[in-house]
């Protein structure tokens, strides 16, 4: 494992290594981002399974039925975000860390991001294409989930920061947090649908930009509150 | 002339909360008594029935107080649990926590009301409505909490994180509100308007008033009587409980 640098750097310097130690730790061992992955694909495709084969109805369900999988998908890699490093002593050392704490959670948020939601993101037009989605709702689709799935890593790591070294974290935390992901869910999947509606999809992919903005500004804070009472 | 002063910080002190609780809850309880009695008894005998729902709208006597109560004690309990974190006080924390199974009670109760309810008037138990669903989410986030402080063992820890999940919640029941409200006109699921309330009989506002003070004073007196055995509980290795409870 890398150490982070000792001697001060500027912040987006410190921001920049904390990135990559979690994307090489994360290359390191690829079935961490893979299995989030295939699991967003399974759950995807249990819903025609479930509820019949019928197009039309496939075709209504689709941006729900996606959207709630890319949801779970995102939750089931979420209580690592902070546990390997709390095992093995790092968290610490980056709450000791001239570095504000809440940059650094920022940054393994988006690292969260880039390893579990960005794949989502790409995955999901294939996935799309299976319910009978047109390009057009596609292309919302992903947009939607671009803008979404930052705003469930950094919420997400809220619940990450105060389930850490709980009993029955994983049960625990999906508690605490799907109810919170309500909102994206809704404007996520609204976008598609309302623009299916010919209502056009800018009012809910403006909300989903402002949960963005807004969960970019608070969640870092609440997470370092939380994880500094995990520390103590 | 001499003037009394009280010491209102004294009573942030557990020892000090649980004299002063134990004397205060037996009278909230018997207000919460006397006063459901009476609305109850307006709610049934007093206030005329409905033209348009006849006798079951009645239920409105309890569904609205307990939801009512349920939103509110969301927001007192965050506002508690805001003081622990930010005075690191130990007696925050524990009427955080005394107040959240009152508060879930209530939000179970107005969804069960709100279900015996919606039968006999919309032909169905639960409709997708805006308000039935953020009740229900408020529910979940009842539930989360409850969940999480039992989960820790340090109840000191508990209550900060707790602390933490309440103040994030309470930013968050708005945000939630409103866009289950946007997301139920999108669908226009739903024919049935709650907000377009016809106006009442003064009777049936007397008896909702009275029943929500009552709720009110039951929601005192739980809390009260609930903080007092966290506190027993958590000073149990103290001297001063020992004779306490003797």
């Amino acid at each position: 494992m890398r150490a982070l640098p000792l001697k001060p750097q500027g912040l987006a310097s410190v921001m920049l290594a904390v990135l990559r130690r979690e994307v090489s730790l994360a290359m390191r061992q690829k079935g961490e981002v893979l299995t989030p992955l295939v699991f967003f694909v399974v759950i995807a495709s249990l819903f025609p399974l479930g509820v019949g084969p019928e197009s039309a109805l496939l075709l209504r369900m689709a941006p729900g039925v996606l959207w709630v999988s890319a949801l779970l998908a995102a939750m089931l890699s979420l209580q690592r975000l902070f546990a390997t490093d709390y095992a093995d002593g790092s968290l610490e050392q980056m709450a000791l860390s001239p570095t504000p704490l809440g940059l650094l959670v920022a940054a393994k948020a988006l690292s969260h991001f880039l390893l579990s939601g960005l794949p989502l993101v790409l995955m999901a037009p294939v996935l799309g294409l299976q319910f009978g989605l047109d390009s057009r709702a596609l292309g919302i689709l992903m947009l939607s989930l671009l803008l979404g799935t930052p705003t469930l890593s950094l919420v997400g790591s809220i619940g990450a920061a105060l389930t850490l070294g709980v009993r029955g974290a994983g049960v625990l935390l999906s508690l605490l947090i799907l109810p919170l992901y309500i909102p994206v869910l809704i404007f996520g999947a609204g976008a598609v649908e309302a623009d299916a509606a010919g209502l056009g999809a800018g009012g809910h992919l403006s909300l989903l930009a402002a949960l963005l903005v807004l969960s970019l500004f608070f969640a870092p804070l609440a997470t370092t509150a939380a994880l500094r009472i995990s520390l103590e | 002339m001499k003037t009394r002063v009280i010491h209102w910080f004294k009573f942030s002190s557990p020892q000090n909360f649980y004299f002063l609780a134990g004397r205060m809850w037996p009278w909230f309880a018997a207000l919460a008594a006397v006063l459901m009695a009476v609305g109850l008894w307006i709610s049934f005998f007093v206030a005329p029935t409905d033209a348009q729902q006849g006798q079951g709208y009645r239920i409105i006597f309890v569904h609205v107080p307990a939801s009512q109560m349920s939103m509110f004690i969301y927001i007192v309990m965050a506002a508690w649990a805001g003081l622990g974190l930010a005075f690191n006080t130990r007696l925050s924390g524990m009427m955080a926590s005394a107040l959240a199974p009152t508060g879930a009670l209530f939000a179970f109760l107005s969804l069960v009301t709100g279900a015996l309810w919606g039968k006999p008037m919309w032909g169905a138990w639960w409709v997708w409505d805006a308000r039935l669903t953020s009740e229900l989410i408020l529910l979940f986030l009842y539930l989360g909490f409850l969940a999480l402080q039992s989960s820790i063992d340090d109840p000191r820890r508990a209550d900060k994180a707790c602390a933490v999940l309440a103040l994030v919640g309470v930013v968050n029941v708005p945000i939630i509100y409103f866009s289950v409200k946007w997301w139920n006109t999108l669908h226009q699921g739903a024919s049935v308007s709650l907000t377009s309330a016809p106006s009442m009989a003064s009777t049936m506002l007397t008896g909702m008033l009275v029943m929500v003070v009552a709720f009110w004073m039951y929601s005192i007196a739980a809390a009260l009587a609930r903080v007092r055995s966290i506190i027993l509980e958590r000073e149990r290795h103290t001297e001063w409980v020992k004779h306490a409870v003797e």
